[in-house]
């Protein structure tokens, strides 16, 4: 039971770090280059998404790259093909990664547990099919040279301070919607699923609902990331369909900590970090990722946040909200 | 008339031989993966990189030591066999009781690793692995032309599939597997030893798809990325079918080559799609899957 005084002194360590978050947001591009910044902003965001359906309602999707890059596909499009701003861009991929996540939701959660899985990894290759073989998708090439353009036809995203700074919010805004959801009635319900669903069912709760809604949202989230990936590399490829990213958001999200809500923020940046690091030397990233899997599986399976939260909640220092 | 709905005979048998042919595989590798899966509760990611692995293994045996493709057939299984009790033993073991999602991470993370191992030795581009002799050549059927190699791995598939399914229904050790799959406590405390039972029914399921490895060699490339595509053609396999029986996980990896055949006789851009759209028709209408039993 906690009384007034803790939890007033948790409100304190809340604002304290929201306030920290915000500042390093706003001073990172002064230190570190802003693309490398932004991508890493998207993935977080991706992994957060992802980590919604993993860690509050328990359904481990292996397919979540097929939301992503078919955002990442339409918003391109939109933007090179159709002209449109990059705010309608950005909207229009969202709502098809919403639609594909509503019919491959509808699917998914007809079967449970590990079913689960094997389904949205076979539906995302079906959509990783299409965009290999769609004629707008152009294929091994993928989208080139895609225009950043005016954001509402004030903020020229081609200055990249300008462009970080605008993924930066959008990403803020996506983390937001998850906390929100996540702390809500909905969010207790989700969990109450991810606990005992045949309980959660027998108290009157139409679970299949509320799964697909999480699923949807998920999505369309994971969306948001893409599009934004395709804005900011003015590039979108089937790489980011591929079932590939599907395994690197899941690790991404295992390395942070399922079911924390900065965990997949961790993850992502460490592996982002990896990548750019290695991107320039001969060796081989997937083998590295493949046994940090194997690692964190075996005896990390909290990850860092899981892990640190649980060290510190011994201390019972730590707001519940970061929990 | 010579044709069957405007496809000449030769080209629709031809197809169909390629589907039977890819269905042979989806039928070694299914299984391998539903026996696995009824024991540990895992589902096997690696089964794709251990198929690999058996290619792989024949070919350093041909190339390197001079191993025929017949002993190959022997030594590559019994190998990755060998191997997967390693896996076992040292890794999924220290897994039981956790969440099954677990031991399909564990097991991505291996395939991962393995995989791009052998693409940093080896590289992305396959090798060819010759066709053994005594197997070369083909028949001249009259309706059309079957490699005598290509009948051979049909051949074989349904042999080993027949083999699998004798051993777990028919003996006596199959009947301790059966009994641990349903009861794995109870029939422990009648003093069988269910970990070991395990571990082999771990080994068993690699050295299946090893074998499959092995058989797809002169046929396919053998290459680090091989088993990356088969897996998840396999995996909507095993949704479409259920996981609940042998026959009916080989029966549907068999009807699934045709289905992908016949696609591709008729619309070859659909060929690649069809059995993960079959597997979405299969789950609105019958969610279990078609042999399931839930």
């Amino acid at each position: 039971m906690a009384d007034s005084s803790s939890i007033k002194s948790q409100w304190h360590m809340t604002a304290a770090l929201a306030f920290v978050c915000v500042a390093t947001l706003i001073a990172a591009p002064f230190f570190l280059y802003p693309i490398l910044l932004a991508k890493l902003l998207c993935f977080a965001l991706f992994a957060c998404a992802f980590n919604l359906l993993i860690g509050y309602v328990g359904l481990l999707s292996f397919g979540h790259a097929a939301f992503f890059g078919i955002a990442a596909y339409t918003t391109a499009h939109a933007l090179k093909e159709w002209g449109f701003a990059a705010e309608l861009g950005l909207l229009i991929g969202v709502f098809v990664s919403a639609v594909i996540g509503f019919l491959i939701g509808l699917l998914a959660i007809r079967r449970q547990g590990i079913y689960f899985s094997m389904i949205t990894l076979a539906l995302a290759q079906l959509v990783y099919f299409f965009c290999l073989q769609a004629p707008f998708t152009h294929g091994e090439d993928g989208i080139q040279n895609v225009p950043r353009g005016l954001w509402f036809g004030l903020i020229d995203l081609n200055n990249l301070s300008a462009l970080y700074y605008v993924v930066a919010t959008l990403c803020v805004f996506g983390y937001l919607v998850i906390w929100r959801v996540v702390n809500s009635p909905f969010g207790n319900i989700l969990k109450a699923i991810r606990e005992n669903e045949p309980r959660a069912i027998s108290l009157g709760y139409r679970v299949q609902r509320y799964k697909l809604a999480a699923f949807v949202i998920s999505a369309s989230l994971a969306g948001l990331a893409g599009g934004l990936k395709a804005l900011v590399f003015q590039l979108a490829t089937l790489n980011d369909v591929s079932w590939s990213l599907s395994g690197e958001v899941v690790l991404m999200t295992l390395l942070g900590g399922i079911g924390t809500l900065f965990g997949p923020v961790v993850g992502a940046s460490l592996i982002i970090s990896l990548e750019s690091m290695l991107a320039g030397s001969e060796f081989p990233l997937q083998i590295i990722l493949g046994l940090i899997f194997i690692f964190c599986v075996l005896s990390f399976s909290r990850g860092i946040v899981g892990e640190a939260t649980r060290i510190l909640s011994r201390k019972n220092s730590l707001p519940n909200s970061l929990r | 008339m010579d044709s069957f709905l405007g496809i000449s005979y030769p080209a629709l048998f031809g197809q169909l031989m390629i589907g039977l042919i890819n269905g042979s595989f989806y039928a070694l590798l299914s299984l391998g993966l539903a026996v696995i899966f009824g024991m540990l509760h895992v589902v096997n990611f690696a089964h794709g990189a251990q198929y690999m692995l058996g290619a792989f293994f024949a070919w350093f045996l041909l190339n390197m030591l001079g191993i025929s493709y017949w002993q190959a057939l022997l030594i590559a299984p019994l190998a990755v066999a060998i191997f997967g009790v390693l896996i076992e033993k040292f890794l999924l073991s220290r897994l039981r009781g956790k969440d099954p999602i677990y031991g399909l991470l564990l097991t991505f993370g291996l395939a991962m690793t393995l995989e791009g191992t052998f693409q940093y030795f080896y590289g992305s581009s396959g090798r060819t692995y010759a066709v053994p002799e005594g197997l070369t050549g083909g028949l001249h059927l009259g309706f059309m032309y079957l490699p005598i190699y290509r009948a051979w791995v049909i051949v074989a598939s349904l042999l080993v599939c027949a083999a699998t399914w004798y051993l777990i229904e028919k003996t006596k050790v199959g009947m301790y597997l059966r009994a641990a799959t349903e009861k794995s406590l109870q029939t422990q405390s009648f003093g069988i030893n269910v970990p070991l039972l395990i571990t082999l029914t771990y080994a068993v399921g690699a050295g299946l798809a090893a074998f499959a490895g092995v058989l797809a060699a002169p046929i396919y490339q053998v290459g680090a990325l091989m088993g990356q595509n088969m897996i998840i053609v396999v995996f909507a396999i095993v949704v479409i079918g259920g996981m609940g029986s042998i026959l009916g996980a080989v029966a549907t990896a068999y009807l699934l080559g045709l289905v992908e055949a016949i696609t591709k006789i008729y619309y070859p851009q659909g060929s690649s799609i069809a059995v993960f759209v079959v597997m979405a028709v299969v789950l609105m209408i019958r969610p279990a899957g078609l042999f399931g039993k839930e």
